[in-house]
């Protein structure tokens, strides 16, 4: 199965887990099956329209979903998503 | 014209003048560049104290806070000497210590719209080492129009990110982001807490990158993100690309000045009165202890981390943590009068504001949260 990588803030969401297996052939499946296994997750990372938030990103091992073939990209049971947020933190 | 080393400077400098990418010619590169740091806490201790030690020429530090005991956790570069003392003056006392023949330029005020071009002009290169998104796009968009380079880097409790946004050699902040989270999304590290380390870790390799573009030496991380996780012990890398529709850095782009980015991200960054909803739904820590003396009955909701509670608590209080708010509801009663509380009133006036749209209206944030009850009621609580 994928697995998707869950970045610090968004762990309160996952039962503080970082790293999920889900199932799914392609970018979107996998969005839909982590959104089944927590639903608190949903508002955080889609909009009404069901479309990836502005401040979320997605990459599939290197490169941003955004930059492949979108939520349709294709996986592979090897590959590995990350969620990668917005944080400020600096002082 | 680069400057000459004196006998001394070739002392001090002898480990740099070995490694031959740095070399004499290197070393009169650092001494004549100058660097423009943004924040002087976690990130900006380490990066100040290793630019300095390296011989940066010229080293702009901005910051308009003091030194406050919660900081020396991290901020490595203020000590005890330097308690309630202004942050770029402590650092610059430190830097000019390591090294005198730098020039350290203090600017003790909030980096705005309206100063930001002023304040950057004479530095070539920017590093953002600030704590709010507000800042962060503000320091994006002044590098994007005046063509420097953007040292970023961020943290959150044991993860970090790091990159060079350089709009004239690939993409910009805003193109990874075009958006801010909406308020209350990412927790702040005096909400959230972050490891001391962690800001250590992650401003020293902003200082290197900036080292290494003043030197032109070895792969800048132009379009590459780091993110590094202190647990895992994990450091991944991802490539970051141009995007065509960035409304700064795009060949159409929609900003072309400094904006107002305070009113874009949704959140002050400067000034504000911390841990307040305003509106009237505020209570101040004076008022509730007369109200509960008063035998006024009120529900106490504690939305902080359950482990927060070994450090304080209030007798009665119920705990929500404000990430179980919503799915929790259910268990509160709208007739009844609530306080919310957290550490500092930040959380408790998101869960306010969460509560409120679901319909509560008898309820009060308190101001200051429960450092605000420790420092006016019972100073038998530790403040954190």
């Amino acid at each position: 199965m994928p697995s998707l990588r869950i970045p610090t803030p968004l762990r309160t969401y996952t039962d503080g887990q970082a790293e999920l297996a889900l199932q799914g052939s392609n970018v979107a499946e996998v969005m839909d099956d982590l959104v089944v296994h927590y639903p608190a997750l949903r508002p955080h990372l889609f909009n009404g329209n069901g479309q990836l938030r502005p401040f979320v990103n997605l990459f599939l091992n290197e490169d941003n979903v955004k930059d492949l073939q979108g939520m349709e990209t294709p996986l592979k049971n090897s590959d590995r998503l990350m969620l990668i947020p917005s944080i400020a933190g600096g002082v | 014209m680069l400057p000459s080393l004196s006998h001394e400077e070739i002392l001090r400098y002898s480990r740099h003048l070995l490694i031959h990418e740095v070399g004499l010619e290197g070393q009169r590169k650092l001494l004549a560049a100058s660097v423009l740091v943004i924040g002087t806490g976690g990130l900006g201790s380490p990066v100040a104290l290793y630019l300095a030690a390296a011989g940066v020429g010229r080293i702009g530090l901005v910051d308009y806070d003091v030194v406050d005991y919660s900081n020396l956790q991290r901020q490595v570069i203020h000590g005890m000497s330097s308690l309630d003392e202004l942050k770029v003056e402590s650092a610059r006392r430190r830097m000019l210590d390591i090294n005198p023949d730098i020039q350290v330029d203090v600017y003790n005020e909030p980096f705005t719209s309206e100063n930001a071009k002023r304040i950057a002009e004479p530095y070539d290169i920017i590093i953002d080492g600030t704590d709010n998104f507000p800042t962060r796009y503000l320091t994006n968009d002044l590098c994007v129009l005046t063509g420097k380079p953007n040292v970023y880097g961020s943290i959150f409790r044991f993860e970090g990110q790091v990159s060079v946004f350089y709009a004239r050699e690939g993409p910009c902040y805003r193109c990874l982001f075009p958006e801010p989270p909406p308020p209350g999304l990412v927790p702040s590290c005096a909400e959230g807490g972050v490891l001391g380390v962690l800001p250590g870790t992650i401003g020293t390799l902003q200082a290197t990158e900036a080292l290494k573009l003043i030197l032109g030496i070895g792969q800048p991380m132009i379009g590459k993100l780091m993110l590094y996780n202190a647990l895992d012990m994990s450091f991944d890398f991802v490539k970051l690309r141009k995007n065509p529709n960035c409304k700064v850095c795009g060949p159409n782009p929609e900003v072309t000045g400094l904006i107002d980015y305070e009113a874009f991200c949704g959140v002050p960054s400067h000034d504000h009165e911390e841990g307040t909803v305003g509106g009237g739904w505020d209570i101040s820590a004076g008022e509730l202890a007369e109200r509960l003396k008063e035998g006024n009955h009120l529900r106490l909701i504690d939305v902080r981390e359950p482990h927060e509670l070994e450090i304080s608590r209030l007798e009665d209080a119920v705990l929500i943590p404000l990430g179980q708010l919503a799915g929790r509801m259910s268990e509160l009663d709208s007739a009844e009068e609530m306080v919310l509380f957290c550490k500092s009133g930040t959380r408790s006036a998101r869960a306010l504001e969460l509560l409120a749209s679901a319909g509560f209206r008898k309820m009060k944030n308190l101001k200051g949260g429960i450092n605000a009850w420790a420092r006016e009621v019972d100073p038998s609580l530790p403040i954190y």
